[in-house]
């Protein structure tokens, strides 16, 4: 083994051929795509190339302001996104509790995995923090807006029937149960259904990149457990978090529904 | 029973003072679009007024717990839900949703009977006539036996034999267990045939 093939110029650009033939296809079929393909290819190369460099940067300037950084960004861009990617229009109560869940959710996550599951040291070190807080993160915010979207439109397309369970004498807890567990379940499904194909269907990217850059496949599989593991506790707690203080938001304090037309 | 004090609903309802009295069987009438549906959301704390004050059995809503409340007075509103299943978890789920005891499928069996319908509790509940989910859901109030039942005009989907029927079923049910009825009615017969309070309300407030 003499580690990992470093790629010459000429063999990055030979990898866009892959996309000259897609455009070539599409051009042939006359599908207007082209336009979305060529941005995406760009803002792909550029993204990555930057996050290369600030990752270098990050990785020779290791410290712990830099780290937590890192972190409060990609919160910060994930929370903004679950604005406003959901469908539904969301209230402030909660869009804080979204805010909320995420933070403490994924963080407490982390923490555990890090500190606890790896044991790294220093605590900050950027090596492990960024691609795993990555990873947790990122899983989270899909969870979480699967999860926002199914509760409010459950909410409020069902609110009769919510309505209804209170005039028989349910407590909100009660009658927002059935739309609660649906949130929650088409929360993690995907989570959960994407550890069963691992491995067979599909090498998943970070254990791609590892085996690729030369580690054994078995400490690679041993973090990709683990870090599966961590993705799945991740998402159930923060959408736990979610749905278990996002439906209160329907009532207010006389268990009245508070869902306007 | 009900007492109400200067309550001010948006600019739905005004009432300055009106009582309804405990164990008597009271109608409201009224045109349409003049708050009684309003007015019996405001009795189990479905809605809160705005200004002035509810009571119940001399004590303020709103220092009553609101599903302690619901649970001793119980609303069935215009157009009740049926929730998905069969007839007898329709009938259940009330029982289930305000934690009292379920009850047997003989009872079950007596209150479709009581509210003539004549169908088996493992039918599809969702699949009744207008009427028939009506009549269900009167079924499924008559369960809980609450203290009050606010009943929410309960024979509009209903021919004119079975309203006699349904309504003359309640009045007895009423009479026999000694509990409170409070019912919106647009048919004046029923009103004055069955009950001993007529109370009229007309854009928001009452007359008469
Ligand atoms: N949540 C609400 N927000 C605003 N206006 C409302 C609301 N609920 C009812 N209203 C209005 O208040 C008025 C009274 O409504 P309510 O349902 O109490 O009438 P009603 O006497 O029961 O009529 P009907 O006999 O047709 O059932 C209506 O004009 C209605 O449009
Ligand atoms: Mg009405």
């Amino acid at each position: 083994m003499n580690g990992v093939i470093d790629l010459q110029l000429w063999q990055m650009a030979a990898a866009y051929l892959f996309i000259v033939i897609l455009l070539f296809i599409v051009r042939a079929r006359g599908i207007s795509r082209e336009r979305e393909i060529l941005v995406s290819t760009i803002r792909m190369t550029i993204q990555l190339i930057l996050t290369g460099y600030i990752l270098v940067f990050l990785f020779e300037n290791i410290n712990p302001l830099y780290t937590i950084s890192v972190i409060a960004i990609m919160e910060a861009f994930a929370i903004y996104n679950i604005f406003t990617r959901t469908k539904v229009k969301l209230s402030r109560p909660l869009k804080n509790i979204i805010a909320f869940s995420m933070l403490f959710g994924t963080l407490s996550s982390l923490m555990f995995f890090l500190l606890v599951v790896i044991n790294i040291s220093p605590w900050y070190d950027p090596r492990y923090y960024i691609p795993i807080a990555g990873m947790l993160i990122g899983n989270s915010m899909t969870g979480i807006s699967l999860g926002v979207n199914r509760l409010v439109d459950g909410m409020i397309s069902q609110r009769h029937l919510v309505e209804s369970a209170l005039m028989l004498g349910a407590t909100p807890k009660m009658a927002a149960k059935d739309y609660v567990n649906n949130a929650f379940d088409a929360a993690i499904l995907p989570t959960v259904n994407s550890m069963v194909g691992m491995g067979i269907v599909f090498l998943p990217g970070m254990m791609t990149g590892q085996i690729l850059s030369g580690i054994s496949p078995i400490t690679a599989i041993e973090y990709q457990i683990a870090i599966m593991l961590g993705i799945v506790g991740s998402v159930a707690l923060t959408v736990i978090l979610f749905v278990q203080l996002g439906y209160k938001t329907f009532f207010n304090e006389h268990s009245q529904l508070i869902i306007s037309d | 029973m009900f007492l109400l004090k200067d309550v001010k609903y948006k600019d739905i309802l005004y009432i300055k003072d009106l009582e309804i009295p405990r164990k008597k069987i009271t109608s409201i009438v009224g045109e349409s679009g003049s708050g009684k549906s309003t007015l019996l959301k405001l009795l189990n704390k479905l809605i809160s007024c705005d200004t002035g004050d509810v009571f119940y059995n001399n004590q303020p809503l709103s220092e009553i717990d609101s599903v302690e409340l619901r649970r001793n007075v119980v609303l069935l509103p215009q157009s009740p839900s049926i929730f998905s299943g069969s007839i007898k978890d329709n009938l259940l789920i009330g029982l289930k949703f305000s934690e009292k005891p379920l009850a047997s499928d003989k009872k079950l069996v007596e209150v479709l009977k009581l509210v003539k319908l004549n169908k088996e509790l493992s039918e599809y509940a969702n699949n009744l006539s207008g009427g028939e989910k009506q009549r269900l859901a009167i079924g499924r109030v008559l369960l809980l036996e609450p203290e009050v039942l606010l009943l929410d005009e309960p024979s509009s989907a209903l021919d004119e034999d079975t309203e006699n029927m349904i309504i003359m079923a309640l009045v007895n049910y009423t009479r026999e267990k000694n509990k409170t009825l409070i019912m919106i009615t647009h048919s004046k017969n029923v009103a004055y045939q069955f009950s001993d309070r007529i109370i009229e309300i007309k854009k928001g407030t009452v007359i008469n």
